[in-house]
């Protein structure tokens, strides 16, 4: 993966933990799939189980692949189910001013780039594709770059990302297979390892 | 050089640098439960590969199981086919598993310590959040997601970024009725949830230096609700006698080399945050977020962390005192709060006195360990007599993942570690507390100061 372009989701909340990405109810599974009906479970659905029309997934296209929410996002449990259910839902890339280390690593391992914006700069884009939902956000990865280019709006920039996991993604190599060739060298660690 | 015990850990177990942030980071001891190990095992499975060292893997049963009649079949489908899974992919991977039942069953946070499967200067992970639990031990301990989860079983090994180091130095003495839960829930309140992103935590000071290896476990668990990566404490003479118990030979160069991993006097953190232990309260949280901790005299909003939406879930206003409002559950339980001193506590409290008639209270013990010890020294009947339900070990009420389930709108005090949205159950309300604030509370039958049964 090297690009992403598509329209975003703004869910204007803080501290966005992964109780409610994916209640605990829905880790019964013992597959990775089938997690995207249940993302956001509890704010997505009214307790008839029909669609709260008023939250954020129901009022931006349906195939915006680009979530855009508050500051420390993902915090809480360790559950990738999180991670699966926000892909299998078809969101590629998720912007926050701070990420909770597990669900960042999570994501990462799942192909959702994790994108670090300012506050400054998440209000600025937040504002914006509220009141234009048809906005479209590219994401170059190769470049780490976020651009919106719309009449009489224009945003660019930078974001941070660890240089390994960006060739990982580019080149669709996971860290299994990198560990996986390296098992000589662990077997040899091992041998020296006192604990 | 100087460095930290952080640093000195995390060095002994570079298999690799990959590049300059980026290490392969060999696994001493790998934790699995029900929840978060099927999808890694079918991983190995589909690639037709075994665990690679199944004697470093060891599994309980603990999200899912109820904690009524475990020796009776469980009657959720959806559970009893995670348990299952796990059961067979145990066997099919030669790794010792701790079923339901078993004299070791429990919490996965409860059983490794308690079993000596947690030793100091080790790295340790499990498919869990509070994986930092075991941090008390001066061990790189850490929650890991399930793609991870595979990693770990197909190589031992993981893929992870260089750690920042924090130091939080808590000193001074703690009042009367001030635990280990409401030093931590201070700390979180201090620091926010985001607070320690990206670091690994060392507590330091007079306050952890006192602490008991149990309470230091508290603490350490509820690290990754201040952002942390992990958390732990130094190894001191508390760490290795309670080590010495439960591991048959503990040679002196192995204590020695333990000893040796602890920061060095000089040694340089990413950052210290300073706490005076003297002012640290009872505390209870108002919010939907575990930072919105209080002292549980004062006002809400003396917390400035409380949103207009996770107060409103509450149903409390910010301009209230939460003492007196009338409670409908308690939870006394979870990795956080259920080992054995946090019974005897409990026990020590409520002994002669009854609940309130209203109040519906289970008391989970961690593990069978704990349920055995307690009825040992009689604190199964102390409860019985007081009307609190005591139970059989597992996650419980923490996550309602089994039928221990609080009720929607129904407010909890509880002695877990979340009181996110619907956490407890659908609509459920959550105060975060110590055992003997959850006691008290239980007692009056509304959120109460513990200091009033003390003395």
């Amino acid at each position: 993966m090297k690009k992403i372009e598509s329209t975003g989701i703004v869910l204007d909340a803080d501290n966005i933990d992964t109780d409610q990405i994916i209640p605990a109810k829905f880790l019964k599974s013992t597959s990775r799939e089938g997690f995207g009906e249940h993302l956001f479970s509890n704010w997505r659905y009214l307790e008839n189980g029909e669609a709260n029309t008023d939250f954020a997934l129901y009022n931006y296209p349906s195939d915006a692949a680009i979530l855009i929410s508050g500051n420390n996002f993902g915090c809480g449990s360790s559950r990738e189910h999180a991670a699966w259910a926000i892909s299998d839902y078809g969101i590629r890339a998720v912007i926050s001013s701070q990420f909770a280390d597990i669900f960042k690593g999570n994501a990462l391992n799942n192909d959702i780039i994790p994108i670090v914006l300012s506050t400054d700069e998440i209000t600025a884009i937040m504002r914006y594709v509220e009141q234009h939902p048809s906005a479209k956000i590219n994401i170059d990865i190769d470049k780490q770059s976020v651009q919106i280019e719309e009449e009489g709006f224009s945003f660019f920039q930078t974001f941070q990302i660890d240089q390994l996991k960006k060739k990982f993604i580019m080149e669709d190599i996971k860290d299994l297979e990198y560990m996986l060739s390296i098992k000589e060298e662990i077997a040899q660690f091992e041998l020296a390892h006192i604990l | 050089m100087s460095s930290t015990i952080i640093d000195k850990i995390w060095d002994r177990h570079v298999v690799k640098s990959v590049t300059e942030e980026v290490d392969v980071l060999y696994i001493d001891t790998h934790y699995i439960h029900e929840v978060t190990s099927p999808q890694a095992f079918t991983g190995l499975n589909d690639r037709g590969v075994k665990v690679f060292r199944p004697k470093q893997t060891i599994a309980t049963a603990d999200h899912n199981v109820p904690t009524k009649d475990q020796h009776k079949p469980i009657s959720n489908e959806l559970s009893k086919n995670q348990m299952d899974t796990l059961t067979q992919n145990c066997k099919d991977h030669g790794i010792e598993l701790f079923g339901i039942g078993h004299e070791k069953n429990g919490i996965v946070h409860v059983i490794g310590p308690e079993n000596g499967y947690t030793l100091p200067g080790m790295t340790i992970v499990c498919g869990d959040s509070h994986t930092s639990t075991h941090g008390a031990f001066g061990a790189i301990a850490f929650g890991i997601g399930t793609s991870q989860v595979e990693h770990v079983m197909s190589t031992q090994c993981l893929l992870l970024s260089r750690p920042k180091a924090m130091r939080i130095e808590v000193n001074g003495e703690l009042g009367i009725g001030v635990t280990a839960k409401d030093v931590a829930l201070y700390i979180i309140a201090q620091l926010g949830t985001e607070g320690a992103t990206g670091h690994f935590v060392e507590f330091a000071g007079s306050v952890f230096e006192n602490f008991s290896m149990e309470e230091r476990m508290t603490v350490c668990n509820m690290s990754i609700e201040m952002g942390a990566r992990g958390g732990l404490v130094g190894i001191d003479t508390t760490t290795i006698d309670y080590v010495k118990e439960r591991v048959e030979v503990l040679s002196d160069e192995r204590i020695a080399l333990w000893k040796s991993l602890n920061s060095d006097a000089d040694a340089n953190f990413d950052s210290i945050i300073e706490l005076d232990g003297s002012k640290i309260s009872p505390m209870i949280t108002t919010g939907t977020s575990p930072d919105t901790g209080i002292d549980v005299t004062s006002s809400v909003n003396t917390s400035s962390r409380n949103t207009t939406k996770g107060l409103q879930y509450m149903g409390i206003s910010k301009d209230e005192i939460l003492m007196g409002k009338k409670i409908d559950y308690v939870f006394i339980g979870s990795c956080t709060n259920s080992r054995i001193e946090d019974l005897r506590q409990v026990a020590r409290l409520v002994k002669g006195r009854q609940k309130a008639d209203h109040v519906t209270v289970w008391v989970v013990p961690g593990s069978n360990e704990v349920l055995k010890q307690a009825k040992a020294e009689g604190l199964d009947r102390i409860f019985a007599e007081a009307g609190f339900d005591f139970r059989e070990p597992g996650c419980s009420a923490c996550l309602a993942m089994n039928e221990d389930k609080i009720p929607s709108g129904a407010l909890c005090i509880s002695t877990s570690n979340r009181n996110f949205e619907g956490r407890q159950g659908d609509g459920a309300r959550t105060i975060l507390a110590s055992p003997i604030t959850a006691a008290a509370s239980a007692i009056k039958g509304e959120i109460i100061d513990p200091r009033i049964y003390l003395n």
